[in-house]
Order: C-alpha cells, then structure tokens, then sequence
C-alpha cells in the first residue's frame, strides 16, 4: 500500500535532521518519492513524525501470566504508546528457555500485526543460575539475545561459562548488575528513606559488586554485554570509566528511574515499589547526566503490568514492577526537556539506540527503511489515568498526573496499527 | 507529598499511624491526656464511659500477649467492647488478603483497628481503605513504628525527668530491627531532647541513623556517658543466625547493661525497656531489678497512654 | 439589663447559707474550671475538715461524639472515701444540667455518697435536664445568644462576664 504522510515535523535521530516535510511509504518500507497517487495521505501538520519507538524491555505477560495481562492487551499499549518494536524479557512462566516457547511467542505476536517482538532468551534453565540454555536453537527460534531478567546468577562460575558461551556465537547477553546475596530480603535502597519507613534495604554496592564482576567477566571472555536498569549514580560512575577504557559494552536505564527518587515512596506507595529500586535523588540525578552524556545508551520502559491485588498489599508484600509502554514517549520527552536537550537528542535514545543494541534495521526514517513510525504532539496533554491506558497493567506512580506528548497515530511495516 | 494521613483536614488526630511526622503539640497533648486517665486507673471503678458501644478490634497478625492485653485493658477502661482476632487461626491464614480480612471486619461495625502486623507500612495501608468513621491504631508494623510504644516511652521519661530539653537519652541495641527505637527517636526529637545517641555494632545500626538526627556510638564507654535515661532494646535470637552477631555472650559482654557500665551514666539516670527482657542477654538481672530501672511503671503507664491515643481518635463528628 | 454582680460577694454569700449544712460527713467537690475557683474560696472559708475534691468530667460528656475529647483535660483528684460522705457539688454557672449530670456520673464511680447538694455561683434558664441547685448565689437573665463565664483575673479575682456564645 502506498502512503503519504504529509507536511509533519520529521525527525530522524540517528541522521540529526529536524524538519517539515513529507514522508512516503511503499510495501512497508520508506521510499525517496512515491511513483503514482498515494492510497491514503495521513495530515501530519503540527505533529513531529519520528521513528516508532524502540523498547527494550516490555513484558507481555504471556506464557503464563494471562490474568495479569495478555499479548493482545499489551500490543495494544504498544503502538498505543508508540512502540513499533520490542523485546520481551525471559521471565515468563515458564520462562523461555525453550525454542518451541519462543516460536509460539513469536508467532502469536506476528499473527497480532501490531508491533514488532523480539524475545529474549533465558541464560540458564529457567532462570535457576546453574545450567546453560540451548542458546543456539533459541537463536534460531527468534531469540534476539540472552538474559537473566531480575534472577542474578549467584555462581560466579556459571556467570562465566555462560559468558564465554554466548561469545563463542556472538550472543549478546543482557543482564542486571546485582549481587544475589547482597540484595537478599531488601525492597528499598538502602538510604535514609529506607531506615525512616523501616523497609529491608538493598545497598547501591550490591550494583557495583555485581558490575565490577561482569566488566572483569567481559574483558576476559570478550562477550557482548548490555548492561540493564542501572540505577546508582556509582554503578555510573564504573561504567563512564569502563567505556572511556575502551570495553564494548552498552547500557540502559529504565524510564522512572530518571524521574523517580526513594523519596517519592511517601507513605509506603507500592506503585514505587520497584526493581532496581528508587535511589536517593543524588543517584537519580546521576542518572540522568549518565543519559544525557551517552554512558547510558538509552532508555527502557521496564513494561510490568501488575493486577490491583498484587500491589494492594504492604510495600515489601507487593509485586515490583510498573506499567510503562504507554508513559515511554512522554517521560522520554519530559527527562529531554529537563536535560535541555534538542528533541532529535531525546529521541534518539528510545529509537535510533535501542536499535543499535537490538541489532535490527529500524529507529529511523530513511529510504528503505522499514516504515515503521509515531506520529505524535509533543505538547498535547495526557492525563495518566486507568481508564486511558490500554495495559491491563494500571500499576503508575504517574497515576493522576498530567505528562505531555500524545500519540496520534502509529505505523508499522507501513499499516497504521493505531489511530488516536 | 500527599497529606499526613494521620490527620484529617483540621490537623486532628484520626488515626495513630506513627510518631513521625506529629506536631510537636499533638504530642504534649497526648501525654496531657494520658496524664489524666492515670487519675483513673487509682480509683476503685477504673472505668470511664468515654467509649461505651464502641467496638475496638485488635488485629495482630504478629502474637503479642502483653501489648495486646494492654490494648484491651484500655479499651475495657473506656468502656468500649473489645473483640481478639488470632489471625494465625483465621481467614488470613487461609490466603484472604489483610484488606479483605478488614473489610470484612468493617462490616461488623468496628470503630477502632488496632492493628500489628509483621511489614513495614500494613497499618497505613489499612487506614487508606477504612470507612471516615473507622480509626487505625498501629500497634507495631514491621521494623517501621511502635507509636504507642514510643509514646509511653516518652512519658515515662518526662514522668520522672520532667524536661526533655536537657536530656541525654541513649537508646542500646539492635535498632535496625527496631521499631520502638525508631518511634522513641522520632519522639525525642520533636520534643526538643538535644542529645539522642544509638549504641551498637555496626551491624545493627541503620544506614540512615544519622538522617534520624542521632549520634550513632559504637561502644558503651562513649554512648552511656553522662546519659540521663538509658533505653535497652531487646536483641531476639535470630540476629545470631543471621550473621550480624556472634553471640549473645559476645554482646552481653559489649554491649549488655551491667551495674559497672551503668555507673558511667548519670547518677540520677533511669533504665528502661519495652519488654519483653533477655536477662543475662542485654540487660543483667541486677540492673533490671535495680534502683535505677522504671521497666514497670512504663508498663502501667502504657494502659493510660493507650486511652489517651483512643479517645483522641474515636472522638469528634 | 442589669450590671452582673460581683462574684466575690456571691461566695461570701453562699459560704454563710452554707455554714448551716455542715456537718461531720460533709465534703466539697468543685467541678473543673470554674467550679475548682468557686469551691476554693468556699472550703477555705467553711474550713472543712476533708481536703477539697476536683472532679474533670472530659471523660462524662455526653457530646464526645460530636465534639471529641476535650483538648486540656485536667485530673480529676477525690482525695477522700467518696463513700457515705455528704457531698456539696460545686459549679459556677448551672445552665444546661448537662455538666452535673456528668458530674454526678463520675462521682458515683468513686463511690456511694449518702447525699449530694448541688451549690452553684450563678443560674439561668435553660435547663434541659430535671436538675436543680439546692444553693444558687444568684438568678441571672441572659440574652438570647450571650453566654454567662466566669472569669478570674492575675490577682485571683473572681468577676461574672457575658460572652457571645460561640
């Protein structure tokens, strides 16, 4: 089909260039000029046409978790959101360990038609730190890459037979810096915030421990790590001095952590109850220097919806996890506004990065690119409420709060999967 | 920050979530109020009918015999009815979730909660589901707070040092897992007390001690110097196993209130303990027992403080 | 209207009337605040062998639900054996009969009195319950909105005012 998307602000990160014009689209892809009249020409006056966004970390919820959520809820919330492609994380029930899981996932997402998914495999046997997965039949299955999600690898043995593994084939493996036993029982950074509401703490070390052991990990076995959901201004600090060294690694940091303190915990508010957890407002703000200086490469939603019995209980009672496929782009914007960044530079870090990381042709608008876009108004209001958000998951701390940047239409593969 | 959900939109006392965060004047008038129930609990009919019809519920998911009994002497001496729920026995036990296990209570007309639970924060979690007229008492949320603990820590403290703006209080212990450390330090702060010291290994002090406004000691000869009042915590034997302490030898021997290291004190200091004591463990038999100790009274005086933290609650349209 | 009159005569005066009740089981109670004031000048000038008793009835209202515990009660303090005593119950505006009543209550948990004698500084309209005074010091009219108190300066002067009610 052949469109024409006309007379929009075009941004391009990964090119810098920022300007109004039109943008055609043929069999799915971008095209310099279309060769007749177009099908469908969509008025994108007054709205900035970017790349759709690329996030790392979304959880669909399924296998398993259905009456949290399920693939058709949560790619609604996707391209709802914006999102035209992202990965899954492997902690799914069971986790996927298995090809025949995978393939099932993947071709459930694709009979959706809505966004791109692309699961990350589990490291070890369901998760459990001990034993290597088949991780060249999970390749061949559609895994994108490899991680642990939340579930920390306490042997540091298996940590580095399963690092050379994946580095025999070029395996990227994604994972969380944190030490097992030094977040053992902990629900809170441990701070000041943590002492005062007498809640378990898991101490900014417990990051840095764990991340001093990959880098040494990484420089010996020369896998591909991407380091996920840093979240301690220390944590920062080791990998600004990794990279100026010179190690291949890449970074995220999920969204709430660059907008979120412990201190917005107030009265024991689950919906902050996270993992990592909310730092001190020094280590947030670190976070948001480490984003705006390019140690961290980009931002993640962290999508996790969780039902209403699972975060109305006692904060150390309470699921960790927040919904975020839809608050990614106007929390993306928001933190580019307060970084005094160009709205290309914000982009940037929820399109042409990711996908840099992911590894595929996407995040940005050039010919023969796939066309896969967001249509958006970075001004207009968006009230963050249950009823708005098409996730299952209604788990925010922005619940009743009011964000810029709206979403008015979505492309992918040149089809408009959603429409505002 | 959302508003203290303790108090309602006057500033008025509604529920008794945790010391923190009360105004300074609220407390005097807590202990004002306790003060005159005292008066009653001398007299032969230690009953007012401040309360009469009104139902107090006591749910402790943690056990506790002497705070909840406590709890329902003060309530019986308000005249309100009381009703124990064992949880370990009920519902919860089965898997019924703390909110719906009120909810349920709430339809049998409950007018006061007095909750203890084993997390950190339960209580403000009930008290945000409650009907308005339905008030919450925390007796006790994980390592978070002890109000009413705190509260008759503080007056016993004023009891017999009248003024807290001179006073040298060392609390003693595991204040990690403590919240009735937490509440008393809170409580001391408010009320103007200029030195409130903790003392113990490193281990059982919290990251963020210093942030309460304490000065954290790590041995008895620095922290017990010249205190006025000296508070030892209970150390429960779990600490032991949990890699944080040797021994309980160990820790008598450093840390555990003998005559000698007492003697570094004030001579006219006063020793307490919420209870239930270690002998031998973190306070020795003779001091306990000794001149110096007001363990008792505190006990008394905890059955007033607690219908004065009632009937500020219950009161008023 | 007439000018209120002087609260330090009214107690001269009740403590003659009063001197004829006297007798060897005879106490005095004054009801907290007003009432502790009136029945100080009254026991010191009848000199009666009991200590004075204070009763604060914050604990016996009848309004707690509408109006919650009061904000500075004071402590009520009955230093003698309640029991077959002749009680003069002291107050000093009698309005309502809501405060005696409680009184009374709160008396009766001490203990079983043989007798109670209501003495009151000052009385108007407006009773709501069957209680009378057997000793009022004066009947005064109070406009419709005005609220009878009595005041006691630095000096310890005891004097009658008319306050808008609130």
């Amino acid at each position: 089909m052949n469109l024409l998307v006309k007379g929009g602000r075009v941004i391009d990160p990964a090119s810098g260039r920022d300007a109004v014009g039109d943008v055609a689209i043929a069999d799915g892809r971008i095209v310099a000029a279309l060769a007749g009249k177009p099908e469908r020409v969509i008025d994108a006056q007054g709205l900035v046409v970017a790349p759709g966004l690329i996030d790392l970390a979304a959880r669909l919820r399924e296998p398993g978790y259905e009456y949290k959520a399920t693939l058709e809820s949560e790619m609604d919330a996707a391209v709802a959101g914006g999102v035209t492609s992202l990965a899954c994380p492997p902690d799914t029930d069971p986790p996927l360990d298995e090809p025949g899981l995978v393939d099932m996932l993947r071709r459930r997402a694709l009979a959706l038609k809505r966004a791109r998914v692309y699961p990350v495999g589990a490291l070890t046997v369901k998760l459990e730190g001990r034993q290597l997965t088949e991780m060249a039949e999970l390749a061949e299955a559609g895994c994108v890459a490899f991680s642990q999600a939340n579930a920390a690898i306490a042997d540091t043995q298996v940590l580095w037979r399963a690092l050379q593994y994946a580095a025999t084939f070029g395996f990227p493996v994604w994972l969380r810096a944190e030490d097992l036993w030094l977040a053992q029982g902990g629900v809170a950074h441990d701070g000041e915030v943590a002492t005062r509401l007498g809640l378990a703490g898991i101490p900014a070390f417990a990051e840095t421990v764990a991340l001093a052991t990959l880098l040494e990990l990484v420089r010996a076995t020369g896998a591909r790590v991407h380091v996920c959901r840093i979240s301690s201004a220390a944590g920062v600090a080791m990998l600004r001095r990794a990279r100026h060294d010179g190690l291949p690694l890449t970074c995220d940091v999920g969204v709430h952590h660059v907008h979120l303190s412990d201190r917005d915990l107030g009265y024991f508010d689950a919906q902050c109850r996270l993992e990592p957890p909310l730092r001190s407002p020094r280590d947030r703000d670190a976070l948001g220097a480490g984003l705006a200086d390019g140690t961290i490469d980009c931002i993640v939603s962290d999508h996790t919806p969780v039902d209403e019995d699972g975060k109305h209980l006692p904060f150390a009672e309470a699921e960790p996890g927040a919904t975020g496929l839809e608050l990614l782009l106007p929390l993306a914007l928001k933190w580019g506004v307060q970084a005094k960044l160009t709205l290309a530079q914000t982009l940037a870090r929820v399109t042409s990065a990711p996908a840099r990381i992911l590894g595929v042709d996407a995040g940005r608008i050039a010919p023969g690119a796939p066309a896969d876009l967001v249509l958006f108004d970075p001004q207009a209001p968006y009230r963050v409420s249950a009823q708005a958000l098409k996730s299952q998951g209604k788990n925010t701390p922005f619940l009743g709060l009011e964000l810029a940047g709206r979403v008015r239409a979505t492309l992918v593969a040149g089809r408009v999967v959603y429409e505002a | 920050m959302p508003r203290n959900p303790q108090l309602n939109a006057n500033g008025e006392l509604q529920h008794l979530l945790s010391i923190e965060g009360l105004p300074r004047a609220l407390l005097v008038q807590i202990l004002d109020t306790a003060e005159s129930f005292a008066g009653v609990t001398e007299r032969d009919i230690k009953k007012v009918p401040l309360l009469r019809g009104k139902s107090v519920f006591n749910l402790f998911f943690e056990g506790s015999t002497r705070t909840r009994t406590t709890f329902e002497i003060a309530a019986k001496r308000l005249s309100a009815d009381v009703i124990n729920l064992n949880v370990a026995a009920s519902s919860t036990a089965k898997g019924e979730s703390l909110l719906d296990t009120v909810a349920n209570l709430s339809a049998m007309q409950a007018d006061i909660f007095v909750v203890r639970h084993g997390s950190s924060g339960a209580p403000y979690l009930v008290a945000q589901h409650v009907k308005p007229h339905e008030h919450v008492i925390n007796a006790g949320d994980g390592r978070h707070a002890h109000p009413t603990q705190g509260l008759l820590d503080l007056y016993t403290i004023r009891h017999y040092k009248k003024d807290f703006s001179r006073l040298t209080v060392a609390v003693v212990g595991d204040v990690l897992h403590s919240r009735v450390a937490r509440s008393l330090i809170h409580g001391l702060t408010t009320l103007g007390a200029p030195e409130v010291r903790v003392i113990g290994p490193q281990t059982l002090i919290p990251a963020g001690a210093a942030a309460l406004g304490v000065r954290v000691c790590h041995s008895m000869n620095e922290g017990l110097k010249d205190a006025d009042v000296v508070v030892m915590l209970r150390l429960q034997n779990e600490r032991m196993s949990g890699a944080l302490l040797p021994s309980a030898q160990e820790f008598n021997k450093q840390y555990g209130l003998s005559a000698e290291k007492l003697a570094l004190a004030r001579p006219d200091a006063i020793v307490m303990h919420p209870g239930p004591m270690n002998r031998g463990v973190e306070i020795d038999s003779n001091v306990a027992d000794g001149p110096h100790s007001v363990i008792l009274p505190q006990v008394t005086f905890g059955i007033a403080v607690r219908m004065a933290v009632m009937s500020m609650v219950a009161g008023g349209g | 209207m007439a000018a209120l009159p002087d609260a330090e005569a009214l107690c001269a005066q009740l403590a003659l009337e009063l001197r004829a009740r006297i007798g060897p089981a005879s106490a005095m109670v004054g009801i907290h605040t007003g009432g502790a004031w009136v029945a100080a000048r009254l026991h010191a000038a009848l000199g009666l062998a009991q200590p004075l008793g204070l009763l604060d009835i914050a604990f016996y209202r009848d309004d707690y639900d509408r109006k919650g515990l009061a904000r500075d009660p004071k402590r009520s303090k009955i230093p003698f054996d309640v029991a077959g005593k002749d009680l003069l119950l002291v107050d000093d505006v009698l309005y309502t009969g809501r405060t005696v009543r409680a009184a009374v209550n709160e008396l009766f948990d001490y203990g079983r009195p043989a007798s109670i004698a209501l003495v009151v500084l000052a009385e108007r309209d407006g009773r709501q319950l069957p209680i009378c005074a057997q000793h009022a010091g004066a009947r005064i009219d109070v406009p419709a909105g005005m609220r009878l108190r009595l005041k006691r300066d630095d000096r310890g002067k005891l004097s009658l005012e008319l306050e808008r009610a609130a």
